[in-house]
């Protein structure tokens, strides 16, 4: 979409939906941040109003939050003070998130009017739940599946929301960020029982190349923090 | 009165004509399908959380492996979120080459769905004269990036390597005879580029060759007219992309309507379907067969007159050249943070789709700022189609169930992910 059209639409969703959370755009795309309360209300509208005319859901996506921001390393003190080999191992780990953990991001596309659009509404961690758009998106039905299957959002409304995508059987949601990379179980095929057997895994858990954010005055965010003067041992 | 009831059928998770590792539970009412529900999964991977755990560019080899019969376009897809974020700029060459090997990635793929839907519904001869040219498009794969499929080629910021100067070619051996291998060389003497010119002078009249088997033929005819139709609405309805939404008669192309790299400009037309039925959806893939070969000879002829770097100069992204690194320490340097550490990319979150041959392949990034991706989610064109089994399979026949899996292009790598 060029520049002129992502702030039309900008403007026509902000005066449409006074009451959504936010709308911005960045890379030229656009985001609209609704309530989870008003989702269904919304959409109908998003594929029905002329202006909007989205006739197609194309992906629908389960995000995570409770790590966001988090590193393995902080890296802050090697720019800062230049002679250190700059690495703090973090043990603890908070995140700075301050939204409920989970969203469903919605993309849309207009056929008609050849424009996109993300819609994303949140759930909190408890019992995460948002209404199921399928009565609006056909596409929807399957997405939905995916996403309660990896992330244990529930869809109220959707008639078949059953696991789609792991083993039968599975235990847990695989995309949270407190499921392990490597799973809780594994499969082996066992010449006594003559069957296949789960067991827990025996793969130990490793990080090859430690999660990293530093700060780069080249794409425009803060400026570095402050470091705190270092009194002993240098 | 004797009690009839429901058949309930597995077709697959093995069966030759699954396409892979599908397991459909079928409700036959005799030989009619009542209900279809496709079981998917068998190859999950976890290619999505694989991918939160590794810097960015060690994750381009696994979008090959999504899509398997469609590589390169997957990798744009990947790429192209990237460089949104980064906000680099991707030297015009590596566009056209990108925009060339997606190209030849699309008659890949077609060649691949012909040979094995032909197969599926009776047309053996098919599948080996697919074969035949897939060979030599794998071989341009191999020239430019030393493997046949997962090519991990495009990189952010443009790709990898610029094109090879020669082709690899045959020697003989106990299965190759000197003049075999002579006529076999034939092509192969000039550069890549020749080799590819050489191809898309040959590739319309095997086209053709396809053409004359199928298009026409009755059992062809039979076998596809009227099967899984789907009204544009429906199509829209589903979610689908690519081919099948044109098949339905939507006239919807992100390369013409929201052009990426440089599809704005080439010259080439998108085919429509009126019916949306099977037969409706192989003349589609047919013209663009013919249409792929089209771009491929412009992009041929543009890579022809101008050279230029391949890969942006930006050595945060991209590593140096080798022979820099010898000389200058931060190139050294460059290369040693690169390869152990990778790059940050800014916060934020984009969704960058691609015009694969199956459809719409996108790709949506979260990022916190971080070296390695906070989200990825592909969003594969095959997921949306086979949600659509159900309803288009329903009252049709058990072998029109081959047929329509096989319209559908199904590849388990992007499905089950």
């Amino acid at each position: 979409m060029s520049k002129k059209a992502v702030s039309a639409l900008c403007e026509k969703l902000v005066a449409r939906f006074p009451d959504s959370q936010a709308v911005h755009s960045a890379q030229d795309q656009i985001t609209l941040e609704v309530p989870a309360e008003q989702l269904i209300e919304t959409c109908t509208a998003l594929r029905d109003e002329k202006d909007f005319a989205f006739e197609q859901l194309v992906d629908v996506c389960g995000v995570d939050y409770s790590d966001y921001g988090n590193v393995d390393w902080t890296t802050e003190r090697a720019t800062g003070t230049g002679f250190s080999r700059g690495r703090d191992v973090v043990e603890e780990k908070t995140t700075a998130w301050e939204k409920p953990r989970f969203a469903v991001v919605y993309h849309l596309l207009s056929h008609s009017k050849n424009q996109r659009l993300r819609v994303r509404t949140f759930a909190d961690s408890e019992f995460p739940k948002v209404d199921s758009v399928i009565d609006i998106w056909s596409s929807a039905n399957w997405f939905e599946r995916e996403a309660f299957d990896m992330f244990g959002i529930m869809f109220e409304g959707h008639p078949d929301l059953r696991r789609i995508l792991t083993d039968y059987g599975f235990i847990g949601h695989p995309l949270r960020k407190d499921f392990p990379l490597s799973g809780h179980v594994e499969m082996r095929y066992d010449p006594d029982k003559k069957r296949v057997v789960y067991q827990p895994v025996s793969i130990a858990p490793r990080i090859n190349t430690p999660r990293v954010i530093r700060h780069d005055n080249r794409y425009g965010g803060e400026s570095l923090p402050e470091v705190k003067e270092e009194q002993q041992g240098s | 009165m004797a009690e009839i009831r429901n058949y309930t059928m597995n077709f697959g998770p093995q069966h030759p004509a699954a396409h892979g590792v599908l397991r459909l539970v079928l409700e036959m009412d005799g030989e009619v399908v009542e209900r279809a529900d496709p079981h998917v999964g068998l190859l999950h991977r976890g290619t999505e959380k694989l991918a939160e755990t590794k810097p960015f560019n060690q994750s381009i080899g696994y979008m090959d492996r999504l899509d398997y019969v469609s590589m390169m376009c997957n990798e744009h897809a990947y790429v192209m979120a990237i460089e949104k974020l980064l906000g680099i700029e991707v030297p015009r060459r590596a566009q056209y080459i990108r925009v060339m090997f997606d190209e030849i990635t699309r008659i890949l793929n077609h060649l691949m769905w012909l040979g094995t839907h032909g197969l599926d519904i009776g047309a053996m001869t098919m599948f080996l004269y697919c074969f035949r040219e897939r060979e030599d498009l794998m071989d341009c794969y191999e020239a430019v990036s030393g493997t046949r499929m997962h090519a991990t080629y495009y990189r952010p910021g443009g790709v990898y390597r610029d094109l090879p100067g020669t082709m690899p070619q045959y020697e003989v051996s106990k299965w190759h005879k000197k003049k075999d291998v002579d006529r076999m060389n034939e092509a192969r003497q000039g550069s890549l580029l020749d080799f590819i010119e050489d191809f898309t002078r040959r590739f319309p009249k095997m086209v053709d060759e396809y053409e004359t088997l199928l298009t026409d033929n009755r059992i062809w005819k039979q076998r596809t007219v009227g099967i899984g139709v789907v009204s544009p609405e429906r199509a829209q309805q589903l979610g689908f992309s690519g081919p099948m939404l044109r098949g339905s008669g939507v006239e919807w192309d992100i390369r013409k309507k929201q052009p990426y790299a440089v599809y704005d400009e080439l010259f080439f037309d998108i085919p429509v379907g009126v019916t949306g039925d099977c037969y409706d959806r192989y003349l589609v893939r047919m013209e663009e067969l013919r249409q792929s070969n089209h771009i491929i000879k412009q992009c041929v002829e543009w890579l022809r007159n101008n050279p230029g770097p391949v890969i942006t100069q930006d050595h945060k992204v991209a590593p140096p050249k080798r022979l820099d690194m010898k000389g200058d320490m931060e190139a050294l340097i460059h290369h040693f943070k690169l390869f152990t550490e990778g790059y940050c990319v800014p916060e934020g979150e984009v969704y960058a789709s691609v015009e694969a041959p199956k459809g719409e392949f996108g790709v949506y990034l979260v990022s916190d700022g971080a070296n390695k991706p906070y989200r990825v989610k592909m969003r594969a064109p095959g997921f949306a189609h086979i949600s659509a089994m159900d309803e288009m399979v329903r009252g049709h026949m058990l072998a029109d169930v081959v047929a329509v899996i096989g319209t559908m292009d199904i590849v388990f790598g992007e499905i089950d992910r």
